[in-house]
Order: structure tokens, then sequence, then C-alpha cells
């Protein structure tokens, strides 16, 4: 058999291809996005597309399955919160087609805004969930999850954390399965949630869980690991492999399925043990089903084990007082290196004025939430996706009440616009809000790794796909007459317009657009150089935030490798000291700003 | 089992070379766990990769104080993971100095004697100018595979395994460039 190493986020996506999935919805979110990327790699077997959210990424997979497709939805765990309204009802309705729901969860909160944990859902809907402990499992889990949905009638949840979406490790490669065969066929009862026809659902529903818990006994994914002593671990995900590490002699409960919760095989496990650790990360979930079991044993969940952050094996054995996690070489005596925006960002020079004139500024989720930190502390507020807007509006409404000022601007990004930035703009418009809406546009989902987005022009599957125009969208579509273009590198344009549109008192939007300079990188671009015979270092260019520029000892400095030559730096120094050098790098220019533009930009625009 | 930890800022290839590493493990026939950063902290930010590797891995993730390797392409981002190593470790640092923004802005100061500070916690520090070395060789680029042949020496692994792994891995156009930036780093044996 093949084996290979492959990251769970390419396990759970071969699991789709192996278990003849054919159809695959998400939308991109740290730590899940290579899931549909990796599936997207199946093109020719399974139809992949990046929903404009969550909720309609799910609701896609839904409708497919009926149709008797074999689906898959994936999203980061605060992505379900968005999907939360299809989830609960997919649960109710059923599937023709099997169908997986993968939540990947972020302890540690590596890239996320909370470190929610998604076993909770799956409780509350009703709903099975299993937890990989790495990338053989994510696959397995996905094929017999297909087989499970189909057979009880229930979409299944996949719960990944970072650690197994983001670990690469061997896994053996299968054929795939024969795809159903697939066609709506009209299935009224089946299709509808109305209230008459969900009272009965809701009873199935309960029916098969019972059924589904007795098979959890037995489940594959649940097994009794012998040890050699009468300690007792139970664990699920990654947190099975630290304790593998932390008690090499113990008996394991592993729980692939920890809901519905196998009460039978945990009493039969109970039995071997005097003392029971509970590994889970997050919260008591595993261990809540234990405590309900009062076997009279020792206990050890999360009175010893912490709630927050990842688990390790270090997190074990220091909760359990055998290893001092002091460090030996203090880190708080070494700079942190926090993410920056990148140098050529066409975001910096929007924030640069955000805060040269001190706005208030309520932000969103991207990259540019970046543009919070210093120096360029330009973002008051990030709440969820789509945020800034109605947060905004809100903010607004209660000023204006009282009779107070508001000088604020909301800034969201193109995939968070389309995401959830729309309805915003709705509410703004009918409440008679005078909100001012910077959508900072540059062409794709940059922080999740450059995903398209349907402002793009090109889909998950790398086909040309029709192209919204935001300005277009919104003056036309939505009629917010003042709705303005403005090229994200022309920091005098924007430091007037925005100036001008906080104090409009009428609605509007302003499209700040260039296309994300990662794209670009070492493409077609060159350098900026300081003329430190000109240079009275006043040290504003070094205010923008940018990586390629800092302050020399007597001199602003300019590095040449990376710098992308925007421009930006150069138009805020006030005695042009910054200029241009040509790809030789052998001599400054004096080329101007619109000549550069024109010349060296094939950007979309 | 034993413990690799590839440490770097975001955008210098630190996963690359992971991967490389990962498929050299895998092609000598042990079982293999790595563990990856993506997302916020690619920006710009601080990255490490963690490769575990013998007869049966469980974690992905190393201890403190039982790292058997550092890789670092950054000189502050080796101090940083330096607890990680345990005493018997080598540590292999690219000479190469990326200050952070919190430094360039002037809010921080960038530690001073690097290497001294490593000694006193490695059993061995390799210094290698593996930037420089990069750019020498036309593309700075190829600076993680540089680092991966100063690791290559340093570890018990036939050398032309690890050449195989380079040449499949790396795009076609780039394979004599490769090949030689791994050679150059394979010159760093201690």
């Amino acid at each position: 058999m093949k084996k290979e190493l492959l990251s769970g986020n390419e396990a759970v996506a071969r699991g789709a291809y192996e278990a003849g999935v054919t159809f695959a919805a998400a939308y991109p979110g740290t730590p899940s996005t290579e899931i549909l990327e990796n599936t997207a790699h199946y093109k020719d077997h399974i139809y992949c597309h990046w929903g404009a959210n969550e909720k309609t990424a799910l609701e896609e997979a839904l409708g497919a399955c009926f149709t008797g497709a074999r689906s898959m939805a994936s999203m980061k765990h605060v992505g379900l919160n968005v999907a939360a309204d299809p989830f609960f009802s997919a649960s109710y309705l059923g599937v023709k087609g099997g169908l997986i729901i993968v939540s990947a969860d972020d302890p540690g909160m590596h890239s996320s805004q909370n470190e929610q944990d998604n076993r909770h859902y799956a409780l509350a809907a009703k709903m099975p969930v299993m937890e990989p402990s790495d990338s053989q499992e994510a696959k397995d889990m996905v094929i017999e999850g297909i087989k499970l949905s189909e057979k009880f009638n229930t979409p299944v949840m996949i719960r990944m954390t970072t650690r197994t979406c983001h670990s690469r490790s061997a896994v053996e490669l299968g054929e795939r399965e024969t795809p159903p065969e697939i066609g709506y066929v009209k299935d009224f009862k089946k299709t509808m949630l109305l209230p008459a026809l969900a009272r009965p659902k809701h009873v199935a529903v309960e029916k098969r869980q019972k059924e589904i818990k007795a098979l959890s006994n037995q489940f594959k994914f649940n097994h009794i690991i012998e040890g050699k002593t009468r300690v007792g671990v139970i664990a699920s995900g990654i947190s099975y492999q630290y304790g593998r590490e932390v008690f090499p002699d113990a008996w394991f409960l592993k729980l692939g399925m920890p809901y519905p919760f196998p009460d039978q095989l945990f009493r039969e496990f109970a039995q071997h043990v005097d003392k029971i650790y509970i590994l889970e990360e997050n919260d008591p979930f595993i261990e809540t089903f234990v405590q309900l079991e009062h076997t009279g044993k020792e206990i050890i969940g999360k009175e010893v084990f912490p709630l927050t952050g990842e688990m390790s094996t270090d997190v074990i054995r220091a909760s359990l007082g055998e290893k001092d996690l002091t460090l030996k070489f203090d880190l708080n005596q070494i700079p942190r290196r926090p993410p920056t925006l990148c140098a050529g960002c066409p975001h910096t020079a929007a924030f640069h004025n955000l805060s040269m004139q001190k706005l208030n500024v309520t932000g969103d989720i991207g990259c540019y939430t970046l543009g919070a930190l210093p120096p360029l502390n330009a973002m008051d507020t990030c709440i969820d996706m789509g945020a800034s807007i109605t947060a905004l509006l809100g903010m607004e409404k209660a000023c204006e009440k009282a009779g107070k000022e508001l000088n604020a601007v909301a800034v969201i990004g193109d995939s968070t616009f389309f995401h959830s930035g729309i309805t915003g703009l709705l509410d703004i418009i009918y409440n008679k809000g005078k909100t001012t809406v910077i959508i900072l546009d540059n062409s794709i989902t940059a922080m999740t790794g450059h995903q398209v987005n349907p402002g793009t022009g090109l889909n998950a599957m790398g086909e040309p796909a029709p192209r919204v125009d935001i300005v277009k969208l919104v003056k036309d579509g939505l009629g917010i007459e003042n709705t303005y273009e403005i090229d994200g590198y022309d920091v005098k344009a924007l430091k007037e317009i925005i100036k001008r549109e906080v104090k409009r008192g009428a609605p509007s939007v302003l499209v700040v657009r260039r296309p994300c300079a990662l794209l670009f990188k070492g493409a077609q671009w060159s350098s900026m150089q300081v003329d430190t015979s000109k240079c009275i270092f006043c040290k504003l260019c070094t205010k923008l935030g940018c990586p390629a520029v800092t302050p020399g000892t007597e001199k602003s400095h300019i590095t040449p490798e990376r710098c992308i030559g925007c421009t930006v730096c150069a138009q805020v120094c006030p005695v042009k000291a910054i200029r241009f050098v040509d790809e030789n790098g052998m001599h400054i220019h004096d080329t101007t700003l619109e000549q550069f533009m024109t010349i060296k930009r094939g950007g979309k625009k | 089992m034993k413990s690799i930890i590839i440490s770097g800022v975001g955008g210098q290839g630190v996963l690359t070379a992971s991967d490389l590493l990962s498929d050299v493990l895998l092609e000598e026939g042990y079982d293999v766990k790595k563990s990856e950063v993506h997302g916020m902290s690619q920006r710009g930010g601080d990255v490490i990769s963690t490769i575990r590797y013998g007869t049966q891995v469980f974690s992905p993730l190393p201890s403190l104080y039982e790292t058997d390797y550092i890789l670092s392409f950054e000189k502050l981002e080796a101090l940083r993971n330096i607890n990680y190593l345990s005493k018997d470790g080598v540590i292999m640092v690219n000479d190469y100095v990326w200050e952070p923004l919190p430094v360039a802005a002037g809010f921080e100061k960038y530690p001073e004697n690097i290497e001294e500070t490593l000694k006193k916690y490695a059993a061995r520090v390799i210094m290698v100018p593996a930037t420089d070395i990069a750019v020498e060789l036309g593309n700075i680029r190829a600076t993680n595979v540089v680092l991966v042949g100063v690791l290559a020496a340093n570890m018990d692994i036939a050398k032309n395994i690890w050449v195989n792994v380079v040449r499949r891995k790396v795009p076609p156009k780039f394979i004599d460039l490769n090949i030689e930036a791994f050679e150059k780093g394979y010159k760093y044996k201690l």
C-alpha cells in the first residue's frame, strides 16, 4: 500500500476523494483552508467551490446531498457560528447522499478571535462528532463518516484542531469508491421543515441518536488499549498522542467519536482502572459524560488540566506537577516578532491616513486587522466577520441620539465584505445611516493564503469566473451615491477623500483598490532607496510600519530585498528623499509617481 | 525518538525545508510527524515547524529541553527556541539578522552577542552565513536549501538520500541552483 506524508487537511481531502464525495464547498479560514484547496486537486471527480460564507457553503452542500451526492462542507470553528442555522436544520432534515461537516477548531488561537469548542455544536444539534488524532484517522473518519451518515440519515461532524489540520503524518492511500447515482427526486416530507413535518423529525432524531449511541460502543474508532497499571486515560483528538507519550503504561480509552458517548465501553474500561485521566483540548466535553456515569473512580480532568490553550506533553506533565516549565532562557528579554502588514501592502497608505487623521476605526477580520498594531494603531474594534460596518452603525445611532460627535469609519476587506458586509450596508441605507465604509479591495482572500473570491475572476477549481464589481454592486445595486474608487497607493487622494467623506453626513463607500503585494513579489517591481544626502531623519516613513523601511542610526533605510517599490514611503516623505531604483539597482531615477504607476504596475485594476 | 525544530521568519522558506527533511526521514524508513504554522503568523511573524521521527511517533510537538537539533533561519529566532534544545543538542543558525517590527520601529532592542548566549544553552552551535551564500549563488530564496545542507551534514543519514529528495522536490529549473546551495551548506560539518 502506498504511504504518503499528508497534513490532516490533505488527508480530509483524500478521504473525501476515496469516499466517493462529488460535491465540496467551504469558506477559507485558518486552520481549515487547505481542506477545500486540496479537495480541488481532485476536481475531475469532485466539484469544488468557495461559498461567499460558511452558511452558503453548508447550505450548498446540504442541497447537493439532497440529490444523492456525497458532500462535504468545511470551515473554521467560528465559521460554524455563521453556518449554525443550516447546521441545526441539517440534523433534522438528514441526508440522501452522505454529508460531512468539518469544523476546524483553533485551541491556542493561533489565528482566531476565540477558542470555542465546537463539539458542543454536535451535542446541541444532536449529530455524531468524530475527532481524528492524526492524518490517517482524518482520512479514515471521512470515509467512515460518509457510511455512518448514509446509514443513520444524519450529517456527521468532524472536529479537527490546528494540530491535526497542520501536522503531517503517514497515510495509506486507498482507491476511490464509486459514488452513488445522483438525481433529484421530489420528497416533500423529507426535505421540508414546516413545523408539522419537523415535529416527527425531532422524534426521529432522538431515536437516531440512541441507535448511534448503541453503535458507538462497538464503533471502530472507539477502543480500549490494554495497559500495565491501574491507571486509565481517556483521550480524543491530538491529546491522545500526547497522552500515549506521557502515560506509556496506562490503559487507554481512545475516543474517535466522543459523542454520542459510548457508555458501555466506558464502563468496561473503568473496571480495569482505579484512576482516570481525561485528556481533551478546551472544554470538559468527554468529562461531563464520564462524571454522569458515577463510577466512584478517581476522575482527573479539567480541575487539573487547563481549559485554555493547547494541550501538549509539557502541559500535561506540568499540570501533574511533574515538569517545571519555567524557562531557563527568559523569553521576556528578547523582542517579540508579531506578524505585520507586508512590505508594499496596498492597505498601508489607507491605515496611515486613518492614523494621521486620528479617526475612530471599527475593524474587521483579515490581514488588515494587523493595521491595529503599532506604529499604525489604526483600528479600535474587531468583533467578527462583517461587524466593522454594523458596529459602527450602532455606535453612530447611539451617539446621534445622545447628541455626541463620532469621527469614525469602518474598514473591511473585499472577501469579508462579500462574506458578511453587504447586509450591514443594507442596514445603513434602510436606517438612514451616515456611515463611511472603507472597503480594502486586494481582489483576493489574502490572510488565509490567497484564496480566490467573487471579486477575483477565478473559481476554486482554477477556472475563469464572473467578477463581481464592488463599486457597481454598492453604487448601482444598493444605491449608495457617494461611492468612490481610489488607488491604494495614492496617499494624497486617500487623505483628501477620507477627510471629506467622514464629514459628509450621508452614507459613503470608499473602495480602495490594489492587488495583494505578495502576489507580485519579485515579479516585475523594483525597489525604493533613501537619498541619504536629503534625508532629514524625521522618521515619518518608518511610521508606516512597512517591514522594508527602518530607521538606521542617522538616516532612514530601505532593505532592497524586502521593498517592492510601492512608493508610499516616497509619498509621505516631506523632503522627497526617497526615490525609485530601477531593476538593476544601479542608479536613482527621477521617475514621477504617475509615470511609475503606469509603467511599473501590471496588476489588475 | 528524535526531535528537530526549524525556525525562522514568515516568508523565509521554513515549511519547504521541513517538507524536504520529513521526506528524507520517511525515505530512511522512520515514522515521521511534523507540525507547521499557517495563517496570521506567516505575515512576517515568527514561524516554526517541528519534526519528530523514530520507530513510532505519537506527538508531533517536541517537549522543552528535549530537542536534538534546531535549525534556525534567523539569529533571534534561534534564541526564541533555545529552551527546546536538549543539553546535548546541536543548533545550526543562519548568521542573518531580520529585525522584527518592534525593533525596527525603535520600541525594543535586538539582542547582542546571540552566538555567545546560544553557547550557554547548547552543546554545539554552528553559525553559517547561509543568506550570504544564497545571494552569492544568485538567489536569496536558496537560503533554505543551504541550511538543509548544514542539517544534512550534521545528521546520520546518507548524503545521496538528501540530494535525491532535493532533486525531486524543487522546481526543475532550480535543481542546479539548489544542489549547489545544498553542497555549500554540507561543508558546515562540526
